[in-house]
């Protein structure tokens, strides 16, 4: 479904990735592992088109996308869940969510209910501002407004950073859940634990390159490589 | 009771050398009425630097572009009629103007600095001036407003002219419309989401292009319906533009940058102290409203209300 080929992204004159490539399948979840600053967040920006590459291919069921903006991917179906989750502080919990409504390309797709159905929390807080939200509750909407949109495709970026361990287990449930339902996830992981319980494949990227693939099974017993570049 | 007569602005307002209750509640109100007119123009303003982030120094030449077209249309149509049509006519010509503005200029534009923006309305300012020269002429115009709206009525036992009475029904009918837009509509609450974060709008598969346009273009139309209705009250003029600008700009300060309830809170400041300015001091009338301004940047430099900027 993603195919990312060797793309190299710079901010300003600073090279950040080097070289990166990458691929998910229709329906895998799909980690990529990396310590503070390995270039994981750059990787899913340059994939939605905010950071695009300089160099390198990224496909999209088949599709080039890159400089290609970000609504316009948004409208084939991928969705970006930031790891900053970048809530509309002025706007309520359930305007958040309305604001980010696009029909589904394919049958019925998600709306509201269905959403608060997955996160049954956010439907007590519905009129509150989006300002007003604990970070598990921001984590929660960030998730619930990228489902909004549809997507094939969810990029989600540190959905578990800053979470207490009882909500990274729901978290972990809700996200399941979502692969149930069809999605296609490419999941942005600190936490070692959390991703690999969920995934399918793992990559680990250091430095702006990726340093090693490998199925879950591996990544568990590869005790050198997650020593090496994950620091656990 | 003494009764002084000045002419300000061309509102006409009455003073009183002697004030009893009446006096200052009468006064209050012609206040309020130039608060109401003030605020359609500031929201409009107010609308542009809060979603579009673009501090819109043209924003004036809108205005008085508006008060042309509603010479244009009232003295073409004539009569009631005419008045009544240019309330409609001159705020969408003005939208027209704005939106093509937008599409082939601004629209290239949100990227860059502040200074560049300045610049550059700046220069849309000189040469929407000159463009109104070259359509309209140097020459003073005048509108003639409907009948039902000429003339006085009593209140407090004193004469009220029927217009301000207008402009106080005409503002909160404004303000509840962009509530309604703001608040209500889809594409209201994108523009709040936009004017805090555009990328992550973006990001949600909406085309921020539009929503700017079409919050500019909302804003020109304020601009456009306060030309149209200062039209009545004052000799429309070239220079119209720069004057409302500074007072524009000091509003949307005072009341925090991008803040629209924050326009109306300003503009309420800046009339009031205005009209008892005019009642107490007519000599000095004017410096009343930046001497208030200075006193709330000095309280909350910020402004009143949360600025989005
Ligand atoms: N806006 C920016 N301008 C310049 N350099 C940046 C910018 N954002 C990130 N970087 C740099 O790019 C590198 C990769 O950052 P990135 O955010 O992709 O890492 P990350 O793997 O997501 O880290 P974290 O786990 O902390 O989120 C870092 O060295 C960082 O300092
Ligand atoms: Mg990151």
């Amino acid at each position: 479904m993603l195919e990312v080929e060797g793309i190299h992204t710079f901010y300003g004159l600073s090279h950040i990735l080097f070289g990166v490539s990458l691929r998910v399948e229709q329906g895998e979840v799909v980690c990529l592992l990396g310590r503070n600053g390995a270039g994981k967040t750059t990787t899913m920006k340059s994939i939605m088109g905010l950071t695009p590459p300089k160099q390198g291919g990224i496909r999209f069921k088949g599709e080039g996308i890159v400089g290609k903006e970000p609504y316009l991917l948004a409208r084939k179906g991928i969705s970006y869940v930031p790891d900053d989750r970048r809530i509309f502080a002025d706007l309520s919990v359930g305007e958040n969510l309305e604001i980010a409504m696009r029909k589904a390309r394919v049958g019925e797709g998600w709306n509201k209910e269905k959403v608060y159905e997955i996160f049954p929390a956010l439907k007590d807080i519905e009129s509150r501002r989006g300002g007003c939200l604990s970070g598990g509750e921001q984590k929660m909407l960030a998730i619930a407004r990228a489902l909004m949109g549809n997507p094939e495709l969810l990029l989600l970026d540190e959905p578990t950073e800053g979470l207490a361990p009882v909500l990274v287990h729901a978290l972990e449930d809700q996200i399941r859940r979502l692969r149930e339902a069809g999605l296609t996830v490419l999941l942005a992981e600190q936490n070692v634990r959390s991703a690999l319980r969920l995934s399918d494949r793992g990559y680990i990227i250091g430095n702006g390159q990726i340093r090693y693939q490998g199925s879950i099974e591996e990544l568990k017993e590869n005790e050198e490589v997650r020593k090496k570049y994950l620091l656990v | 009771m003494q009764l002084g007569f000045i002419e300000e602005d061309g509102f006409q307002m009455e003073y009183v050398l002697t004030f009893g209750p009446s006096e200052l509640a009468c006064q209050l109100l012609v206040g309020l009425s130039r608060s109401m007119l003030l605020f359609i123009v500031t929201a409009g303003l107010s609308l542009v630097l809060g979603v579009l982030r673009v501090p819109n120094i043209a924003h004036g030449s809108l205005y008085m572009i508006g008060a042309f077209t509603a010479f244009t249309v009232s003295t073409v149509v004539g009569g009631a009629g005419g008045f009544w049509l240019s309330l409609i006519v001159a705020p969408l010509a003005v939208a027209l103007v704005g939106l093509v503005a937008e599409r082939i200029l601004f629209c290239h534009l949100y990227e860059r600095e502040h200074l560049m923006l300045l610049l550059f309305t700046f220069a849309l300012m000189l040469i929407l001036g000159d463009l109104v020269k070259i359509i309209w002429g140097a020459e003073y115009r005048s509108v003639t407003t409907a009948s039902l709206l000429q003339g006085s009525f009593m209140i407090f036992g004193l004469p009220f002219p029927r217009y301000n009475l207008f402009l106080l029904i005409m503002g909160p009918l404004v303000a509840v419309a962009l509530w309604l837009f703001v608040s209500k509509t889809k594409i209201g609450r994108i523009s709040r989401a936009a004017a805090v974060d555009r990328e992550m709008v973006g990001v949600l598969g909406i085309n921020v292009s539009w929503v700017f346009a079409t919050a500019f273009v909302i804003g020109c139309l304020l601009a456009g319906l306060g030309g149209a209705l200062i039209a009545p009250t004052v000799s429309i003029t070239l220079g119209m533009d720069h004057t409302i600008i500074i007072e524009a700009f000091l509003i949307v300060t005072i009341g925090g940058l991008g803040n629209m309830w924050g326009a109306l809170i300003g503009s309420l400041i800046f009339g009031i102290t205005h009209s008892f300015g005019v009642m107490f001091w007519p000599q000095f009338a004017i410096v009343f409203p930046y001497v208030a301004v200075v006193i709330v940047l000095l309280l909350r430099p910020r402004g009143m209300l949360k600025s989005v900027w």
